[in-house]
């Protein structure tokens, strides 16, 4: 068992290694470019090739020693700030590197420095250092460290996920169990029709209904949730509503399909033949073989619900997770997004493992295989 | 109302099936009588509805089914009255069952103890305590091992024989008046299963407990019960004592279903099977008047064709049978067209196997699995030694997990061998996977598949995959293609209409005709079958097993044939190799692997067996234990832990020698070759029959 756990967890320690070089190559691998959205469109080379150069994506000394010692070795040196120097490559023929401060050189003269770059590994590692350990850089759109803002912004989601999943497990599951228990019957059709409806309605559809019903026609329901005055249950009400409206349905029909699958089998004939009641049969035999699908489904519907939470969000205006990475993306804010990113791939393969774990308890036939 | 009621009496019963196409009826105008402790058999192929009837008696009949006509009275009252709760109280208590597939009956996901404490605690007012100790006591009666160990396990970590002790100690748990076992063994192998029919014997004798016994196999309906009906098509067709069917039975469809039963004692020269030509009838497409008519050869439009025919009373011994021309006609002048074949004179050497091995890695369960350390081996075929001849017929006999299907696959070159060679011609079959054959070499070797379900696409018709075979093969090409698949369906027997046909409109037995068409339709010198008709019903195994011998013949091909069925094998096969566990316990001509000397396995697995031959009594060996699972042989013989003739110290310590007897016969054994001489047959025929009568 203990060694099942640890096998999954290595491989998930991996899974998270390759998703961050993914994240990695995708957003770090030009340094140019980096800097180009940190600090702005319009920012000129020389401020790019000092933020850089602070950002440890250049070498640069603080040491005069060793700045000599670079200078030895061919290489030219520039002074970024109060004693940091950058150090660049040697200029090509016929260029002059003057000796000045790098804020103070204009673009022409500056576009010749090849300002030496910390090698890719070197900086896959502290990067993936920083990360391990929270420190996930700055957020150039919230003028905060990234982390400032993203822990409360998690947590806020988080209470969405939870009430979602609150309300979303029981319902859902009853649904589909009520459904499968007879294929085929009214009660089947009329549980299966309201799945496949609620199911069917897009998130933006269903929000957009049930605010003009309960926001502008009854006024019952505040029709923003930014919690701008503290948390308000009120305001909780419609984004959850129109999340767990969507889940439960799909959820609904796994459920009703295992359920039905089950109930189809040949040990549920043999408790029936036993002489148990339908209600023992199901109650003892048929539901827990039947939620071993769903509970997989469900568990597997939590990444699902931290990215997908953005349209709600957005139309609630709710502070979450999900609006955070829609304006990390819309600002081109690239620690955040990279911070984002790196959050998703940990609750993804988190909620994995805990689907592993629960998986082994809830189906007897893995633990001892 | 009389004093003493029969515990169990069927009066015309009907039951349907509602369908899109209508009613369907499963079973029409049945009838038994059944008291207590009284054991009765219901046989016939799929589809004819005897499992149908061990489940309307429970009222059990799904969604779809319901009893459309009849009565059924379980110790004096009709089970119409009975209520919900009623019937409920009977299901599991007075009436129970024991089912086809073991571990499908039980629950996945809960403990045997649970599931099997259900039963007294549903239907008795017991404490838990008592109810355990009575589960354990049953347990035990049931003869397996540490009760207590086996009411802590999940249904998974069972072996399959284990499972159906436990099936059946569930339904001995309220002491039943009425067992109803449903093709009890049906999914075990033939040792596990004489040793469960042994305690359904025992224990339906230690509790008086009354049997309905369904079963396709009439060897099984000899070995357990007093009484049989035989059922074709929805109907009984003939009833009465099972040594009175046996010797005399008066319907053309029971005669014609012995004379499809190969026979422990004879082979394919001696006594060629007779198929009973024709198919079964769909039940939505009966024929009209006896639903057997259209294959009998005893059938006349006016007296057969017209109506219904109803059962009559044959003797004075209760024999009833349901056909109108029973009494005019004479068996002793009847004698049906059959295949008689000449021996084949065998020719040169065509395929040698020296030494093959098949090793799987299993991942570790150690923490150094993490890191692809400590691998544990199945070693799934160990010294594999034979040659085959060209038009021999060669079985490979065993067990499940003996490693015969394995080797198919090492020789079809599905999978790499592990060590050893197939010498065939010039080349090394155990080295060359079969992306790696040349299309001579691949059309040389050909394989028929166990399922044919399962083996032929249901998207294109059959003669597109005779066609894509063709092709593939280099047999033909171009227009002589379609040529070719006519030819091969002429060849197979099978209409040419049918290569329109998709795989869903053809029965059971004619996909496997298009399996055989399709392994044949290259230049094919070696044919590997692995249980090509052991999905099928008896009177379809026949007419297939018949067609293939006679392809085999005419091509002079050399047939591995690959079968549990030692009846089978020993009625087509020419030499014989018997596998347990992965090695060769002995091999040698038919002749000699069915006399003595035996190996030790040999002689249980013969004597497990069952016969439909009320004439043969056999010896009775019944293994003891467990089939070893293949990560854990046991060391020195493989059989050493199942072995009745087993030397302490030495079997369980060394592999045992290979014993060289002549006409190629070995056997690897610790026994010495005098010993082994001094066993004595398994099968003896009884002289002289005695009827009831």
């Amino acid at each position: 068992m203990l060694l099942l756990i640890l096998r999954r967890f290595s491989v998930l320690v991996l899974t998270m290694l390759a998703m961050s070089l993914m994240v990695f190559a995708v957003l770090e691998t030009n340094p140019e470019g980096l800097a180009r959205k940190a600090i702005g469109q319009f920012s000129t080379v020389a401020q790019r090739t000092a933020w850089l150069a602070r950002e440890n994506y250049y070498v640069s000394v603080s040491d005069a020693e060793e700045k000599v010692a670079f200078e030895e070795k061919g290489y030219v040196t520039f002074s970024v700030n109060e004693g940091d120097w950058l150090i660049a490559h040697a200029p090509e023929e016929g260029v002059v590197y003057p000796d000045k401060k790098i804020s103070e050189m204009v673009d022409d003269e500056v576009n010749v420095i090849r300002a030496l770059q910390v090698p890719m590994a070197k900086r896959y590692v502290t990067w993936l250092g920083k990360f391990v350990v929270g420190d996930f850089g700055y957020s150039y759109r919230y003028k905060v460290p990234v982390s400032k803002v993203l822990w409360p912004r998690l947590l806020e989601t988080g209470k969405l996920i939870a009430l979602v999943l609150l309300f979303m497990i029981p319902l859902s599951l009853l649904l589909g169990v009520l459904a499968g228990m007879r294929e085929g019957s009214f009660q089947d059709r009329a549980f299966s029709f309201i799945s496949i409806m609620t199911t069917s309605v897009p998130e933006f559809a269903s929000a957009v209904l049930l605010a003009a019903v309960f926001v502008f026609w009854l006024g019952w329901l505040p029709g923003t949730s930014s919690m701008s005055s503290g948390f308000s249950w009120a305001e909780m009400v419609l984004p959850v509503t129109v999340v767990t409206l969507y889940a439960t349905g799909y959820i609904a029909r796994i459920t009703r399909a295992s359920m039905a699958e089950v109930m189809r089998s040949h040990f549920i004939r043999t408790a029936r033949l036993k002489g148990l009641s339908r209600r023992q049969v199901i109650m003892r035999h048929a539901l827990r073989n039947a939620l071993i699908t769903p509970v997989t489904a469900i568990l597997l519907q939590i990444p699902w619900l931290l990215s997908g939470v953005i349209v709600v969000e957005y139309f609630f205006a709710y502070k979450g997770f999900g609006t955070l990475l829609w304006e990390a993306i819309n600002n081109t804010d690239p620690f955040l997004i990279e911070a984002c990113a790196m959050v998703s791939v940990v609750v993804v393969v988190t909620s994995q493992l805990i689907m592993d774990v629960l998986y082994i308890y809830i189906n007897p036939r893995i633990r001892f295989q | 109302m009389s004093t003493n009621p029969p515990l169990l009496e069927i009066k015309n019963l009907n039951v349907s099936y509602h369908t899109r196409k209508g009613d369907v009826p499963a079973v029409i105008d049945f009838n038994l009588t059944l008291n207590a402790g009284e054991s009765v058999g219901l046989v016939g192929e799929s589809g004819c509805g005897k499992s149908t009837v061990s489940l309307a008696l429970m009222r059990y009949m799904g969604n779809n089914g319901s009893i459309s006509g009849g009565q059924v009275f379980f110790m004096g009252r009709d089970m119409a009255t009975f209520s919900n709760e009623e019937l409920r109280a009977l299901r599991g208590s007075k009436i129970a069952m024991i089912y086809q597939e073991p571990f499908a009956a039980l629950n996945p996901c809960m403990t045997i103890g649970k599931q099997l404490l259900e039963v007294p605690l549903t239907h008795e007012d017991i404490s838990e305590s008592e109810a355990k100790a009575r589960t354990l006591q049953l347990l035990d009666d049931v003869r397996l091992p540490d009760p207590q160990r086996i009411i802590e396990s999940y249904p998974h970590q069972l072996s399959g024989g284990q499972q159906q002790r436990v099936v059946i100690a569930m339904a001995l748990l309220s002491n039943p008046k009425l067992l109803l076992l449903d093709e009890p063994t049906t999914a075990l192998d033939v040792t596990v299963e004489a040793a469960i029919v042994n305690i359904v014997r025992d224990i339906s004798k230690k509790y008086g407990t009354a049997m309905i016994y369904v079963s396709h196999n009439m060897g099984l309906i000899l070995k357990t019960c007093e009484r049989v009906a035989v059922m074709y098509s929805g109907q009984v067709i003939e009833e009465g004592k099972v040594q009175d069917i046996f010797v005399n039975s008066r319907h053309p469809y029971t005669r014609g279903l012995f004379r499809c039963i190969p026979n422990i004692t004879a082979d394919k020269n001696s006594r060629p099977l007779s198929p009973i030509r024709g198919q079964l009838p769909l039940a939505t497409n009966r024929p009209k008047g006896c639903y057997f008519g259209p294959r009998c050869d005893f059938f006349e439009e006016e007296k057969c064709g017209k109506d219904l025919i109803p059962i009559s009373v044959a003797d004075s011994n209760g024999q009833r049978v349901r056909c109108t021309r029973w009494q005019e006609i004479d068996w002793d002048n009847y004698h049906p067209e059959v295949n008689q074949r000449e021996k084949a004179a065998i020719g040169e050497t065509l395929v040698q196997v020296r030494d093959v091995k098949k090793t799987y890695e299993l991942p570790s369960e150690s923490p150094l699995g993490l890191f692809g350390g400590g691998k544990r081996e199945v070693k799934a075929v160990q010294d594999l030694s034979f040659e085959a001849k060209r038009k021999e017929i060669v079985a490979i006999v065993g067990e499940s997990g003996c490693g015969k299907s394995t080797f198919a696959k090492v020789l079809m070159g599905l999978e790499g061998g592990s060590g050893g060679s197939i010498v065939m011609g010039n080349e090394d079959l155990a080295v060359l996977p079969v992306g790696d054959r040349t299309s001579e070499t691949i059309a040389a070797v050909q394989m028929i598949f166990q399922n044919p379900n399962d083996t032929l696409n249901p998207t294109h018709s059959v003669g597109a995959q005779i066609a894509r075979s063709i092709r593939k093969l280099g047999a033909a090409s171009g227009e002589d293609v379609e040529r070719k698949v006519d030819s091969l369906l002429d060849l197979v027997k099978l209409p040419r209409s049918y290569k329109n046909y998709k795989p869903s409109q053809l029965s059971g037995g004619q996909k496997q005709r298009i399996g055989i068409a399709r392994a044949f339709a290259g230049r094919a010198n070696l044919i590997v079958a692995d249980e090509p008709v052991s999905a099928l019903d008896v009177s379809v195994q026949a007419a297939v097993i018949d067609l293939l011998l006679d392809i085999q013949a005419k091509n002079d091909t050399t047939l591995l044939f690959i079968s549990h069925d030692l009846s089978l094998v020993r009625y087509l096969a020419d030499r014989i190799i018997v596998m347990y566990l992965g090695r060769i316990m002995e091999q040698g001509q038919t002749k000699d692997i069915f006399a003595p000397p035996y190996h030790p396995y040999t002689e249980a697995l013969l004597s497990a067996v069952p016969i439909a031959d009320h004439r043969i009594e056999k010896e009775e060996i019944i293994l003891e234990g467990e089939l070893p699972s293949a990560i854990n042989p046991p060391p020195g013989c493989p059989f050493s832990s199942r072995c009745p003739r087993k030397i302490e110290g030495v079997c369980d310590k060394e592999l045992p020698p290979k014993r060289v007897f002549p006409d190629g016969h070995e056997i690897y054994c610790h026994i010495e070759e005098q010993e082994l001489k001094k066993m004595q047959p398994v099968f003896r025929m009884i002289e002289k029959v005695q009827t009831t009568a």
